[in-house]
């Protein structure tokens, strides 16, 4: 006993409370300015920026479900703007500086926690893309530094650098600025703060169909009957391709599932971020203590919101590879997400083939870390009917052009 | 791990395929007579359903064949392709 | 036995778990609360415990394990966590194995209706998996006090359990938890082994991991008891009712001497006449359906229960009048049974809200699996055996087997209007104790707002009563919101005790029914699984598999390091003895002599990695020519052609060389790192496209050891090791192909040159590969690596497919236009080359690069700009893609991609590693013998 009560007992988990309120369900009104079709963090996002950055607050966003309980509710978190080309580092750091400013603007403590980001490298071919990649990135005012395995130790001391295991890792690169965030708390807030401007956010509310006069849509069915719409954005990642088909057009998107999982609570091991492409796994230590890990996306097309149990065992021998102390955590929770990925592992951003239409997708597993970048740029589209100069790029002609944004990095070192 | 039936080999686990995405697809009879579009969507674009899809699987480690099947891709269940 | 808790020795009992060993030996307070920092006790007696969490630090070690499940054994360690895992600074060395099964009818418990199920369905004939996660079968029947047959119930399980054992074709897995419900009937399951034995047998594994695969699948996992929150109810001594008599009547440890029972249905007037019978003094009986309830209680100095508050319900739900104290130090709670439907939810099942049993059941079936008993809400014993053993048989006939049913016991039930005979005033003379209704009674509704603050929903993440209120203040509607605005639910006891209670009080708040609030989806696993355990054997070396080339064992006598390239292992370079310093100044010194040895003299590289792809038909040639974007048609017999191959989107996907062995017989080669990739394609575009041609192909790769034997000399080694061969010039030409004995040995020996010099390919069957090699080294060569190969290749301007290429890169842009015919009408890739921006000039193009000061290595990475110094953003022109100290350009040189390269050369760039900042020259990417005078020696 007595020992017991001479244990120091401390609140452990700093994470600050919820505000009181947060936002009300309203009834759909018949008809809107704008109506985003899908309430996860980047249509949430995007009715935030359509009020606050352009006064369009006549503005819906509607969900199928519970708000922001797609893959926002299903992420890894990891916030990074190390993009190897100009076009996706110029979005993702447009948006990695609006994080730095998010908490305030929101009035919202999202957590956002410069923890730093390793992309660690395992062969000679990692080396070399790595090294182009941080190059490429301080041109571009992102913060990147290649680090040696001594200096990677030093950064992630329970970072398994030995020369002596299958894949060992030879360098990494680091990006100071890059962390996590409290994804819930990042989706309430922009909610709360669009809620406050005067856009209803309406929960429970599937999209059948549209409707169209001509070429122009003006508005959507759903299950709570018609709403007008004077232009509609679509904010649905992995079931962009569904709504698309509804309007008539096709994109280029597969829709994974893409797998993630956390461990129970433990003591603080670990306090970066740490990807690895050639082994398979990314690893953060969240606020409260969980492990959260994810991998690969499933190879299948799929909606399921579940993957295969295999991808999660390979995650898993790779994670207790990386970080031999990892072997006595446990797999708490397993979960499945839904990515749609593109052709060439950006996103497609701008005008759909319908008028009055937007599309926002193809964010593949990179979605969440551009939610402030991406809400700002896609109402600015929305607002003006053209592509915002960091959109443009990423506007869907680019696959008849071939001016593709390849974000895949390099393909294995070949000879 | 999905249980796919290979329709030569039978019933193995989906570690021992490839997954091939939309089936019938086919290559252009004369790629130079598309315009730029219509050569996009042969190469970019393929189906990506919300329930039954007719799509290809190869098996890889085992006889190496390609085959047509339906899945759905909210359930995962397999049924035959319709012929 | 003997353990350790905390530091202080106890005495345990066998068959006991720690949680009860700790009860029996008057540890009341077994964890400190994460948050709020209060004493916690025992709460329950398996899975669903929410606060003994421990960490066990013999036996290897493992952490946030709940005591209720810990068996102990002699010598047992462990210690006592507030809510966090302690991960250790050394990693779990133990091993973990994993297995595969398949079966007919996979039964999820060994309960009473999981045994009637298995009996059942093995009686069939079918083949039938068992697997209970406690060391014994028994389930709910362990402890239990009805006659079976008019015996004790373990008299029938003995029964049960040898009749299972005599059939041949039933595996009963006891400590095993199926911990995980997949896509197509594929299950999971973990088995303790070495982790609950004192002293386990080397051999054997602390865990494994089980793959099931099942035709039919029946969940009798049974049911966890859920409480019923009221203010103050985490004191140590606030217990589950029905595992307070379990511990009493399974262990023989009474959890306390004097107790108040608080319960909504019959199996808490069941648990306290239970606790009665084995000794504990029931102080009082509330009932919510008797208008009582707890609204809080008292507690000593350490925060240890010693008396309940008691009070009427009034009409409006809540607590009316004052409450009466009674002192305690048990307060056994039950708010009912919760069906353990998670398997049935991750198989994809739906759960409907029943009323009649006051619980969450399965309400639709998605895959082959049928719920039973306790787990399906089934919570009487005679019930629960029938359904199972109806299960079992429909399972088996499901499979092809006949089945008939189990033979079942008679279940005669101890009496429940008996009156307790140590303490009657509770039970009453006579009273009709059981065959009510449960009620669905959730809370208590707490005197004010500083009391909702002690009324714990989630007690393992210290989540109360009013931050749910919160939730739903904010404007959280459903119970996915709730659960995340709360953390109700979330914590390692996966929200078996919180889980249901928060629905019904976001229900009563929101005033909708249970099933339209809904419980928060049931993910994989059912209890948390070790990543050790997922990870299995791929570890260390088994991590992935190593290949190895049949000149592997040289490469590592001489010291080589190795490079990996895929999964295969490459020689880097081979040091000789006075090549010292660092190991890049090591590397840069025996890089520089091998160099120097293949352009002055002789050298050999083992090229065995290259992948290696047998064509043959009538239609080969044709075939290439699609494939391509050279002619390979019109390849002549015992001639080798270089070609590059682009994937339908225009860009490099691969490269290599085709030769023609004879009319019908093509032999490919690809880059090491791309032969899988490349055979799929082939395969793919030979099945799905142009199953009309004549062509098949297969991986010869690992048939043949491949032996690079590059120099001027290199045609003297050879005509030495070949003296049958006639190795002139002009009877064996560039890119000419023979078959021949080379060092005794069969031979396909082809003149291909990756460096630019006189060189020669010998690929003999893998088995004479080190023989070859041998031979090759005595002749007085010098061996080189893979980095070499990359310095003389660089020189040359020759690319790597992977370095100079990223998937953005055309043929063209490499300057390899004239490996693209223009007059085949199409081949794969062709039509995106006419695309707008992949047909524009001032592409990315491949160039040279002259470092100005001829002293600075560039490093490969490295961005180039137009001016010093680069202030962001500054445009990149291009980046260098490899980069070598030259032996012979006795300077350093780089290629790289650059914007409208071509066009450039002459013009000055600055490369951009860091803070470094080097001018450099573009010039044309060929450095060395750019006549090409050298390739005929």
């Amino acid at each position: 006993m007595s020992e017991r009560s001479e244990r120091t007992v401390r609140r452990s988990d700093e994470t600050p409370e919820h505000p009181d309120f947060l936002w009300r369900d309203p009834e759909p009104r018949r008809h809107y300015d704008v109506v985003i079709v899908g309430a996860g963090g980047h249509g949430l996002a995007t009715a935030y920026y359509l009020a606050k950055n352009h006064g369009i607050t006549d503005v819906a966003v509607l969900e199928r479900g519970w708000l922001a309980g797609g893959n926002m509710a299903r992420n890894t978190t990891i916030i990074r703007s190390n993009y190897l080309w100009d076009e996706s580092a110029a979005i993702y750091e447009h948006a990695l500086k609006l994080w730095e400013g998010l908490e305030d603007d929101l009035g919202y403590p999202i957590r956002f926690s410069q923890r730093g980001v390793l992309n660690l490298a395992h062969n000679l071919g990692d080396v070399r893309e790595g090294r182009r990649r941080v190059n490429a990135n301080r041109l571009n005012g992102v913060d990147a530094e290649w680090l040696t395995p001594d200096e990677v130790k030093k950064v992630c001391p329970i970072l398994n650098t030995s020369p002596d295991v299958r894949y060992p890792v030879l360098g990494a690169t680091f990006q100071p600025r890059a962390g996590i965030a409290k994804h819930d708390y990042v989706a309430w807030g922009f909610a709360r703060g669009a809620y406050q401007r005067g856009v209803d956010l309406i929960q429970n509310c599937e999209v059948h169909g549209f409707r169209r006069d001509g070429e122009r849509v003006v508005g959507v069915e759903t299950s709570r009957g018609f709403i007008g719409a004077g232009a509609v954005a679509l904010s649905a990642a992995g079931h962009t391709s569904v709504l698309a088909e509804q309007l008539g057009f096709r994109l280029p998107l597969q829709s994974h599932p893409l797998q993630a999982l956390v461990s129970e609570l433990l003591e603080q091991v670990l306090d970066t971020v740490v990807m690895s492409n050639s082994v398979h796994v990314y690893v953060s230590q969240a606020h409260k203590g969980e492990l959260v890990l994810g991998a690969g996306i499933d190879a299948y097309n799929g909606y399921g919101q579940r993957g295969s149990f295999h991808v999660i065992e390979q995650q898993m021998a790779a994670a207790v590879e990386l970080f031999p102390i990892f072997s006595r955590a446990h797999v708490l929770r397993t979960w499945g997400g839904i990515v749609d990925v593109s052709p060439d592992a950006s996103p497609i951003i701008g005008r759909a083939p319908v008028d009055g239409v937007y599309v926002n997708c193809g964010w593949g597993t990179g979605g969440f870390k551009a939610t402030p970048g991406v809400g700002w740029v896609y109402a600015d589209t929305i607002a003006h009917g053209r592509p915002h100069p960091l959109a443009e790029p990423f506007a869907l002609e680019r696959f008849v052009t071939g001016a593709l944004i390849d974000e895949h990095g390099a393909a294995a070192v070949a000879h | 791990m999905l249980r796919i039936d290979c329709p030569w080999c039978g019933p193995r686990d989906e570690t021992e395929f490839r997954y091939g995405g939309q089936a019938d697809v086919f290559y252009p009879e004369d790629p130079s007579s598309l315009d730029d579009a219509a050569w996009a969507e042969y190469v970019f674009v393929r189906g990506n359903p919300k329930g039954w899809f007719a799509e290809r699987w190869v098996h890889v480690a085992g006889c190496r064949r390609w085959f047509n099947t339906e899945r759905h891709t909210v359930t995962y269940e397999f049924r035959e392709a319709a012929p | 036995m003997r353990f350790v808790f905390d530091g202080r020795e106890h005495i345990a009992e066998p068959g006991d778990t720690l949680a009860a060993a700790l009860l029996r030996n008057g540890v009341r307070i077994v964890a400190t609360s994460l948050y709020a920092g209060r004493p916690r006790g025992v709460f329950g007696i398996g899975a669903e415990e929410p606060n003994a969490y421990v960490h066990v630090d013999s036996g290897g070690g493992e952490t946030m394990l709940r005591a209720t499940q810990v068996e102990v054994y002699d010598g047992l360690r462990a210690r006592s966590l507030a809510g966090k895992g302690d991960l250790g600074t050394e990693p779990d060395t133990a091993r973990y194995d994993k297995t595969h099964a398949h079966c007919d009818v996979l039964v999820v418990g060994a309960g009473p209706a999981g045994l009637a199920a298995a009996l059942a369905a093995g009686a069939s004939g079918a083949r039938v998996i068992l697997a209970d996660e406690q060391p014994a079968l028994g389930g709910g029947l362990l402890g239990a006090r009805a006659l079976l047959d008019g015996a004790p119930a373990a008299d029938w399980l003995a029964a049960a359990a040898a009749r299972l054992a005599a059939m041949p074709e039933v595996r009963v897995l006891p400590r095993t938890t199926v911990t995980g419900y997949h896509d197509h009937n594929y299950l999971t399951a973990v088995e303790r082994r070495a982790d609950c034995l004192a002293d386990p047998p080397p051999h054997m594994a602390r865990q494994r991991l089980w793959h099931i695969r099942a035709r039919q699948v029946v969940l009798a996992a049974g049911a966890h008891e859920r409480p019923i929150a009221f203010a103050d109810n985490d004191r140590p001594g606030v217990m589950l009712a029905g595992a307070a008599a379990s511990y009493a009547w399974r262990h023989g440890v009474l959890p306390g001497r004097r107790a108040v029972v608080f319960g909504a249905h019959d199996g808490a007037l069941v648990a306290a006449r239970d606790l009665a019978d084995a000794g504990v003094e029931v102080a009082a009986l509330a009932d919510v359906r008797d208008g009582s309830v707890v609204v809080g209680t008292e507690a000593d100095a350490d925060g240890v229960l010693t008396a309940a508050l008691i009070a009427p319900l009034g009409a409006d739900g809540r607590p009316a009048g004052a409450p009466e104290r009674v002192g305690c130090d048990l307060l056994a709670v039950s708010g009912g049974w919760d069906p353990a439907v998670h398997l049935c939810s991750q198989s994809g099942g739906r759960l409907a809200w029943s009323d009649e049993v006051a619980a969450f059941v399965p309400a639709t079936s998605a895959q082959q699996e049928r719920s039973v008993g306790a787990a399906r809400g089934t919570f009487d014993l005679a019930a629960a055996l029938a359904e199972g053993s109806d299960a079992g048989a429909q399972a088996a006939e499901a499979t092809g087997f006949q089945g008939s049913g189990a033979e079942l016991p008679t279940v005669e039930s101890v009496p429940m209007d008996r009156q307790s005979p140590a303490d009657e005033r509770p039970f009453g003379a006579g009273r009709a104790l059981a065959g009510r209704p449960p009620a669905a009674f959730f809370c208590v509704e707490p005197a004010d707002e500083a009391a909702a603050g002690r009324v714990f929903v989630d007690l393992q993440r210290d989540a109360t009563l009013r931050d749910l209120r919160r939730a739903v203040g904010a404007g959280m509607t459903s119970s996915e919101h709730v659960k995340r605005y709360t953390t109700i639910g979330t914590a390692a006891d996966q929200g078996r005790t919180s889980g249901v209670l928060a629905v019904g009080l976001l229900a009563n708040v929101l005033g909708r029914s249970m099933t339209d609030v809904g419980t928060t989806t049931y993910r994989p696993p059912y209890t948390p699984m070790s990543f050790a355990l997922l990870a299995g054997r791929d570890r260390g070396r088994l991590a992935d598999p190593e290949r190895i080339t049949a000149l592997h064992a040289w490469h590592e006598a001489r010291g080589a390091p190795f490079e990996d390239v895929g999964q295969w292992k490459r020689p880097w370079y081979f040091p000789q003895p006075g090549e010292t310093g660092q190991p890049q100044d090591t590397m840069e010194q025996a890089v520089l002599r091998e160099c120097r040895a293949a352009r002055e003299d002789v050298a050999a590289m083992d090229a065995s990695t290259l992948g290696k792809i047998e064509l043959q038909g009538a239609d080969v040639g044709e075939f290439l020519d699609r494939i391509y974007t050279g002619v390979f048609s019109a390849l002549k017999v015992g001639r080798c052609k270089y070609g590059v191959m682009c994937a339908a989107d225009g860009m490099v996907l691969d490269d290599g060389t085709v030769s023609r062995l004879s009319e019908g017989r093509w032999l490919m080669t690809t880059t090491t790192g791309n032969a899988g990739v490349v055979l799929d394609w082939l395969e793919e575009w030979l099945q799905t496209e142009w199953p009309s041609l004549d062509v098949r192909c297969t991986s010869v790769t690992e048939q043949w050891a491949t032996v690079a034997l590059v120099g001027p000399r290199s045609r003297e080694v050879l005509a030495g090791l070949a003296p049958d061969l006639d190795v002139s010039n002009e009877s064996f030409r560039f890119m000419d192909f023979r078959e021949a004995e080379v060092a005794g040995l069969p031979a396909r020996v082809f003149r291909i040159s990756f460096s630019g010099e006189l060189a020669y390919e010998i690929n003999t069957p893998s088995w004479y590969g080190l023989a070859l090699w041998q031979a090759v080294m005595a002749a007085g060569v010098t061996p080189y690596g893979t980095e070499t190969m990359h310095v003389l290749r660089a020189e040359k301007g020759f690319v790597i497919v992977g370095q100079e290429t990223d998937g953005t890169v055309t043929p063209q842009d490499l300057g390899m236009g004239w490996a693209v015919s223009k007059k085949k009408p199409d081949f794969v890739g062709k039509r995106s080359h006419q695309r707008a921006d992949t047909a524009r000039a001032g592409r990315k193009q491949l160039v040279g690069l002259l470092p100005d000061d001829a002293r600075t290595v560039l490093a490969e990475g490295a961005q180039l700009v137009t001016g010093p110094p680069p202030t962001p953003p500054t445009p990149t022109h291009g980046h260098v893609t490899s980069s070598y100290r030259s032996a012979a350009l006795e300077r350093p040189f780089a290629l790289a991609m650059v914007i409208d390269g071509a066009a450039r050369h002459g013009e000055t760039l600055y490369a951009v590693d860091g803070d470094q900042v080097t001018p450099v020259t573009v010039v044309e990417p060929v450095r060395y013998d750019k006549e090409g005078a050298r390739r005929d020696g």
